[in-house]
């Protein structure tokens, strides 16, 4: 469990980068809701927590894939493959993230 | 319509095949490529590949499960040799044909050369044969190396040959390069990245020619100075692929004219991509190859030009650390304004930039060093501002 920062400095519409290996991006969306996914993109390098968030998408500043921050699936090309997302909570105002791997889930 | 050919399996060929596909065409689709390769990315090859941070799976456009899905016959390693008169016929190498009712045009562009390029350790850099030959070389331990040409691709090589320890000179017969691409005031910006990077630049000069027998030893500038070279890499433009278009019924100037529909003059085909010249430009960018096809099969599906295709140019440029990115229609006499972060000496400081391009109070263009996330906001912003100007302008 990996502690990312106050809810209250997650403003709504935002992102943050939390720099793990490898890096992991959280999200707070327009409705409130927290997600978090790999944030490397997987066509290239790019940094998607750096990307426009509309909904529960975000597209990648780069080459304009979009993915579903619920599920990690790209919604469009170049991207083809799935980002890992990792399940977020709020512990006493704080915002964690739960990494998949620790918690032995594939996506 | 039975059968539509693509001829170019690079990247507008692929989209365009795969707009072909999601737009409910099933009939019988014929991809013809020159290269042997299945269609693979360009942008690494100057820069992740070339450094051998990326390999050549990592450049792969599709997979085995698309492919299957495309349902498509790949003719690779065959050349297009012409197309007839009435569009419905192309001619491949050896003499083979392929009788088609539509045919999308993606063959792309090619490095321009420079005479006498004939010359062991001369090199350009289009194509993954290219890069493969490049890296191999690149792999001998430090060298001296000369780039011709300060574009972009120049650039980025240049940037990627220094950060494998080699000792790097880049020429450009203009006083600077990028001017055309960036303006005066950010080509200075972006040449002084060179300096930064450890590499030569010198410009305002052309190239004379090339020195060496069998090996080159040199290049020679036009003031008589020659600069010692292991490699030379001529980064010189590149040309669209036209030629075997000639004869046929197609208007060729500087690539294949089209209506802003990429539809040619005959309406059963279009063209794509770097070889497009579409509503009066040509553009050689990724993001342009991969908007194109869009409209492009939309249109021939239609047999006519039912849509239009001006998305507001962008493209991006890794060099030295730095991720340049470009959108909007600049022009000559724009004001330039840094809005966000600073320069340093001349340069891009720590934090990178942001420039707005200005004229008559309203945003032309939009130029970023590692400031992705104001970037786009802005991109958005210019081509929501284009979607609304352009309809009332037809
Ligand atoms: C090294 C490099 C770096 C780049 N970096 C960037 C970047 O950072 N950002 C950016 O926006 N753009 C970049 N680009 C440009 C981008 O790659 C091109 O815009 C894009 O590849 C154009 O795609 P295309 O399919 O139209 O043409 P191409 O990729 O040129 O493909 C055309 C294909 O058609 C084939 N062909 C040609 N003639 C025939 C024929 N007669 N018969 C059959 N096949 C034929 C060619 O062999 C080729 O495979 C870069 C290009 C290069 C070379
Ligand atoms: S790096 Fe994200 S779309 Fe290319």
């Amino acid at each position: 469990m990996i502690p990312v920062c106050r809810l209250e400095d997650l403003p709504e519409g935002e992102s943050v980068r939390i720099e793990t290996t490898p890096p992991i991006a959280v999200f707070r969306t327009e409705d409130g809701e927290l997600y978090a996914i790999d944030d490397t993109c997987t066509h290239q390098d790019a940094s998607l927590s750096e990307g426009w968030l509309e909904g529960c998408l975000v597209e990648c500043p780069l080459h304009a894939a979009s993915f579903d921050l619920r599920t990690g699936l790209p919604t469009c090309l170049p991207a083809r493959r799935a980002v890992r997302t990792h399940r977020v909570t709020v512990d006493d105002g704080t915002v964690h993230v739960h990494l998949a791997a620790e918690e032995g889930t594939a996506a | 319509m039975r059968t539509v050919t693509v001829v170019g399996a690079s990247l507008s060929g692929l989209y365009a095949a795969r707009e072909l596909r999601a737009q409910g065409f099933d009939g019988r689709l014929v991809i013809v490529g020159d290269e042997r390769h299945r269609p693979y990315d360009r942008p690494p090859l100057s820069k992740d590949f070339l450094t051998g941070r990326a390999d050549e799976e990592q450049l792969a456009l599709t997979d085995a499960e698309e492919t299957a899905e495309l349902d498509a016959e790949w003719l690779l390693g065959t050349r297009a040799r012409g197309l007839d008169a009435r569009g419905r016929t192309v001619l491949l190498d050896g003499g083979r044909t392929v009788s088609t009712d539509g045919v999308v045009i993606a063959t792309g562009a090619s490095a321009r050369r420079l005479p006498g390029d004939g010359l062991a350790g001369v090199h350009t850099l289009r194509t993954l044969d290219d890069a493969r030959a490049l890296r191999e070389e690149l792999g001998r331990g430090p060298q001296r190396i000369v780039v011709i040409g300060g574009g972009f691709i120049g650039a980025e090589t240049a940037s990627s040959c220094a950060g494998l320890g080699h000792t790097v000179t880049v020429v450009e017969a203009a006083p600077l390069p990028l001017v055309p691409q960036l303006g005066a005031e950010m080509a200075a910006v972006c040449a002084a990245l060179h300096r930064r990077g450890g590499v030569d630049l010198v410009t305002g000069i052309g190239v004379a020619g090339l020195r060496g027998t069998v090996t080159v030893t040199g290049v020679e500038l036009a003031d008589g100075r020659v600069l010692p070279a292991d490699i030379v890499i001529v980064g010189i433009g590149a040309l669209p692929n036209t030629a075997w278009l000639a004869g046929s019924a197609l208007t060729l100037h500087d690539g294949v004219l089209c209506d802003d529909g990429c539809v040619t003059a005959l309406p059963q085909v279009v063209a794509v991509g770097d070889v497009a010249r579409v509503g009066g430009s040509r553009a050689e960018h990724w993001t342009s190859a991969t908007e194109q096809p869009r409209v492009a099969v939309a249109n021939l599906l239609a047999g006519r030009t039912t849509q239009t295709a001006r998305p507001l140019p962008y493209f991006w440029s890794d060099q030295y650390g730095a991720r340049i990115q470009f959108a909007g229609r600049r022009r000559d006499g724009d004001n330039v304004r840094i809005a966000e972060g600073e320069l340093a000496d001349g340069a891009p400081a720590e934090g990178g930039f942001l420039a707005l391009y200005e004229r008559d109070g309203r945003t032309t263009a939009v130029l970023s060093v590692n400031r992705p996330r104001p970037f786009m906001r802005v991109r958005r912003e210019l081509a929501r501002e284009e979607s609304r100007v352009v309809p009332a302008a037809l």
